[in-house]
């Protein structure tokens, strides 16, 4: 048997859609070893979950279907097998967790019949033994009273304990392969440390091969042996974790790599890439990230780039790297070398308060019984002090249900709050009715998290920017509002002729833009940032954050920056406000936290976060220029 | 002198809804978005057609006017007062138009296109004795459906079917849509006390039997209407206007029992909805209540009310056999698919059996209701700006 639990040899998925047949997977080809880390990331629409599903014989058929290639696993190909064989590997040989726990377990059935069913499937044994394996795995886990455990259902656990129950049941049968399709996305991140680290521990001692998918390139950091950059269906570069990190080599990765904030990079902008992936449809010929490419070449475009082998184990798509095409005439470079980007200059932090909240509670009744008795109450936002000045970003952090949203939308008055005053520019807000409160609305505003379902899905864009002055503003006559409209649009980097088009027109990244549009449109002083980042990708995050900081600086509007992401906190916050349990359990500026945490829940989320850290170069990865 | 019932107003108010609408895709906007969508799409365009064209009849159908009865001298009759008496019979331009078919009638039942009637009968022949033999019809081979049990054309009896067919889905489905629409909408979107009253009063209706519902109210009101043929001067307000038309009494109830299904299933998206990010977006906005009911969340179940009327056009025209099978359906003289699927019951059991009047029946009932539910599916698809194609 070889030391390969996993070989792919150009791999090719494509799928028949109307516009025509999308190459999802075009030509991938890396092995993985037993009881290695394998990393594959890339941003979203890159083809990362069709090769995994590629692997685990998944494709959704019959749009999708493997065109070529070979996937051997421990030596033997598994495309050829029949239907019946394959079923004997999945959830075997090869198993695989997702992204959201909470939906891949099955409501309806106790834990343990979950974890059970494909060891009695699998291996053959009788009820009571496979219950004994299951409690034995529930223990590896590192759940607690697995024999209790075994007869819950799923919805009485959190995130976190549904997602190492589905480590358990994935590895229930001592697969040679587990494919990890971003495990920890939806969790918290205190959680997505224990779970990494019960990964590793369990990897060690089943040497099992991990493929682990993800967009997160501190996680792959901090946890794979090997790395695959994959975009548009292609890998366009592969090394060691370490000399991918390193070394970067392909421009993609590199960009990528700069895009992510951190302290480092505060006072710039982050470099972006930009555009977004091409549809699968719809491929650039020659290299696929011709267009997009800070380094772009003349030739680039129409020559398609063969792999080059830079150093042991590291190989590069890149025709920088490809002494044959430096030497000709096709590598007068398109752009000029990027230089640096500007500083950002940040406005002077205008000391004058803004918002001054004193004891903000939000309090949810919980009632019982036939009469619905109050029998007690949920304390979301459980009395919180916080002051915000003009022009400045405060970070609200903390872990998912610690009431960060809660305490957002209170301070707008979007939930009335219990008690507690909100004073903004010398009016409380908190004592207001609502038609009073209805002026202050332009100026405080929300962007929400997810880009979605923040837009309504049957109104075109130029209705949903216009629907805040058309209320807020009756006074502007309407064409001014359709002036200011296009201003808007164009402010936030769209164009006028997108107002007429529709929100599922646009990619994640735009329909955030459109999503701030709407906002800025009323003029506000003040916005709440909830998780407006985090449902992106880093590539586009890193537009989105360059665009919130620079409306900053051009409007003087100060944010509430809600988010668990601290790197983003690090990026964009002037101070943090660490919240827990309801309440904020510290604050100070960015370095004060960062630098010196005093709570103890401040120093568990800070060592919590994947860093990556700077090392010195291997070996010059200068072209071959 | 014009007739109108109480249904002809529901079908003028659909045609000029579907007026409204083809004028409205022809300038920009939302819906010519939609319909540049439906037109790319055959199967719906010809299921268009289809729909036009039984539309085109039913409207035929429903506009009637009495004629001047003829004195001997072939003038209008005046009576004593002075007023021109018309006859008691409304004819619609439909009846009109197509008067050849709706006066050759026959004796009896004859097959599609026979030249014989279908019965034999005692024929007596030139030299004075009798023959049992099939009679030669009177239109040898022009009723392309056969004709009925009184001799009447099958084919147009089955086109009389086409405005009672429509009027039953459509008119129903026009008085049901908006109860649901307001009240579903309304529950879901304010919850509480709104959501409570309004809980009570769909539970209680669907709790009762529909069938039972429909039973009594027709006992009550629909017994005296106007059930087709001759119009009764009493029964008309104003000399022209029928308000007591048992069609129209029919749609009513069947309006008010069949709006439950589709206000629980919108008052359960609205709750789900009203908590989406958009909603939430247009809060901070201070957008106020209704119009946030009308812009964001109407528009987001137009889905499932086009869903639930198709479907529930093709149950109604299917419910409107079955009430006429137990007799509060419409009149025995207004045409109806019911009435001739009940009269096929008995020609049916008889042996030959007649099968032309059910397959006529059936014939026309599918050739609506497929291609209505063709063409709402097709709308749905183009409403909904996330499966359009550009």
């Amino acid at each position: 048997m070889s030391d390969k639990a996993l070989e792919i040899k150009g791999l090719k998925t494509y799928f028949n859609t109307p516009s025509g047949v999308a190459k999802a997977v075009d030509g991938v080809s890396f092995s993985i070893n037993r009881g290695e880390t394998f990393a594959l990331v890339g941003e979203s629409g890159c083809g990362k979950s069709v090769t995994s599903l590629s692997v685990i014989q998944l494709v959704p058929e019959p749009a999708g279907f493997i065109a070529d290639g070979e996937i051997l696993l421990n030596g033997e190909d598994i495309i050829s097998m029949k239907e019946a064989d394959k079923r004997r590997i999945r959830g075997n040989k090869i198993s695989m967790i997702f992204q959201e726990p909470m939906t891949s377990l099955n409501p309806v059935f106790t834990i343990g019949s979950q974890i059970v069913e494909p060891i009695m499937l699998h291996q053959g044994k009788t009820k009571a033994e496979a219950r004994e394996i299951a409690i034995g795995m529930l223990a590896k886990v590192g759940l607690p009273e697995p024999g209790k455990l075994f007869s819950v259902y799923p919805h009485t656990l959190s995130g976190g304990m549904m997602q190492r129950v589905m480590i358990a049941i994935a590895l229930a049968c001592r697969p040679d392969l587990l494919i990890a399709d971003e495990p920890t996305t939806a969790l918290d991140v205190t959680i997505e440390a224990q779970i990494l680290e019960l990964m590793k521990e369990l990897q060690r001692e089943l040497g099992t091969a991990i493929m682990l998918i993800t967009h997160n390139m501190a996680l792959v950091y901090r946890n794979a042996e090997h790395v695959a950059v994959m975009y548009a269906g292609k890998i366009v570069e592969t090394a060691s974790t370490k000399t991918l990190f390193r070394n970067p080599l392909h421009p993609y990765t590199i960009q990528l790599l700069r895009a992510i904030p951190e302290m480092g990079n505060r006072d710039r902008p982050l470099e972006t890439i930009p555009g977004s992936v091409p549809p699968a449809t719809d491929f650039p010929d020659g290299c696929r990230f011709s267009g997009r490419c800070s380094r772009e070449m003349a030739g680039c475009a129409a020559r398609e780039p063969r792999p080059i082998l830079k150093a042991d184990g590291h190989l590069v798509s890149c025709h920088l790297y490809d002494p044959e095409f430096i030497s000709t005439q096709a590598s007068r470079p398109l752009h000029t070398e990027g230089k640096a980007p500007e500083p950002i200059s940040t406005p002077p932090m205008e000391r004058s308060p803004l918002l001054d909240v004193k004891g903000l509670k939000k309090h949810y009744p919980i009632r019982k019984g036939l009469f619905k008795r109050i029998v007690g109450y949920n304390k979301a936002v459980n009395g919180i002090d916080l002051e915000i000045r003009r022009g400045s970003t405060l970070a609200l952090v903390g872990e998912s249900g610690s009431g960060k949203t809660t305490a957002g939308k209170a301070i707008i008055q979007l939930i009335r709050p219990t008690t507690g005053t909100v004073r903004f520019s010398g009016n409380i807000l908190t004592d207001l009715s609502d038609t009073e409160l209805k002026p202050y609305k332009s100026n405080t505003q929300i962007i929400f998290q997810n880009p979605y379902s923040s837009l309504n899905p049957r109104m075109m864009i130029g209705e949903i920017i216009e629907e805040g002055i058309r209320s807020l503003k009756p006074e502007i006559p309407v064409r001014e509002r359709k002036q200011k409209v296009r201003e808007t649009i164009e402010r936030v980097g769209l164009t006028e002729e997108m107002l007429r088009r529709y929100p599922h027109e646009f990619s994640g990244g735009q329909r955030q833009r459109i999503g701030i549009a709407r906002v800025l449109a009323v003029e506000p002083e003040f916005i709440v940032c909830d998780e407006a980042v985090s449902a992106l990708d880093v590539s586009v995050q890193a537009q989105i954050l360059n665009l919130l900081k620079s409306i900053q600086r051009d409007f003087g509007i100060s944010y509430l920056f809600i988010t668990h992401d601290l790197g983003v906190v690090e990026y964009i916050a002037d101070e943090v406000a660490v919240m827990y349990g309801g309440k904020i359990v510290e604050r100070g500026t960015v370095e004060e936290i960062f630098k010196t945490p005093k709570h103890e829940y401040t120093k568990t989320l800070l060592n919590a976060v994947p860093r990556i850290e700077k090392g010195e170069k291997e070996y010059d990865g200068e072209s071959a220029r | 002198m014009p007739v109108i019932l109480a249904t002809d107003i529901i079908m003028f108010l659909l045609t000029v809804i579907f007026v409204f609408l083809a004028l409205r895709v022809r300038s920009e906007g939302y819906l010519k978005d939609a319909w540049r969508q439906i037109k790319m799409n055959k199967l719906a365009m010809i299921s268009l057609a289809i729909l036009i064209l039984y539309g085109a009849v039913a409207l035929a159908d429903s506009i009637r006017w009495r004629d001047p009865v003829l004195n001997d001298n072939g003038e209008a009759a005046i009576a004593d007062n002075g007023s021109t008496i018309y006859s008691a019979e409304a004819l619609t331009l439909l009846d009109r138009a197509f008067s050849g078919m709706r006066l050759s009638t026959e004796k009896t039942f004859s097959a599609p296109f026979a030249e014989r009637q279908f019965v034999k009968e005692n024929i007596e022949v030139a030299d004075g004795t009798n023959r049992r033999d099939y009679p030669e019809l009177k239109y040898p081979g022009a009723h392309i459906l056969g004709t009925g049990k009184v001799g009447n054309d099958v084919f147009f009896s089955a086109m009389k079917g086409v405005r009672t067919g429509i009027i039953i889905g459509a008119g129903t489905t026009i008085i049901s849509i908006p109860f649901a629409i307001f009240f579903g909408v309304l529950a879901g979107f304010y919850g509480g006390i709104v959501d409570d009253i309004i809980q009570y009063v769909y539970t209680t209706l669907s709790s009762i039997p529909d069938v039972l519902l429909i039973v009594a109210f027709m006992l009550l009101f629909g017994q005296s209407g106007y059930q087709g043929g001759l119009v009764n001067e009493a029964d008309t307000i104003l000399n022209f206007f029928v308000l007591n038309d048992r069609l129209f009494w029919l749609c009513f109830i069947m309006g008010i029992t069949s709006w439950t299904g589709l206000c629980r299933l919108l008052r359960g998206e609205t709750l789900k909805l009203r908590e989406m990010e958009y909603i939430q977006a247009a809060n901070a906005f201070g957008v106020s209540k209704s119009t946030m009911m009308l812009r964001h969340i109407v528009p987001n179940v137009t889905h499932l009310v086009l869903i639930t009327m198709v479907l529930q056009f093709s149950g109604l025209v299917l419910a409107e056999a079955v009430l006429s099978y137990i007799g509060v359906g419409v009149g025995a003289e207004t045409g109806s698919w019911g009435n001739m699927i009940n009269t096929a019951r008995m020609e049916l059991s008889r042996e030959p059996v007649v099968w032309w009047n059910l397959l006529a029946a059936f014939v026309f009932m599918f050739t609506l209701v497929l291609p209505a539910n063709i063409f709402g599916d097709a709308v749905r698809d183009a409403l909904d700006p996330r499966l359009r194609t550009k």
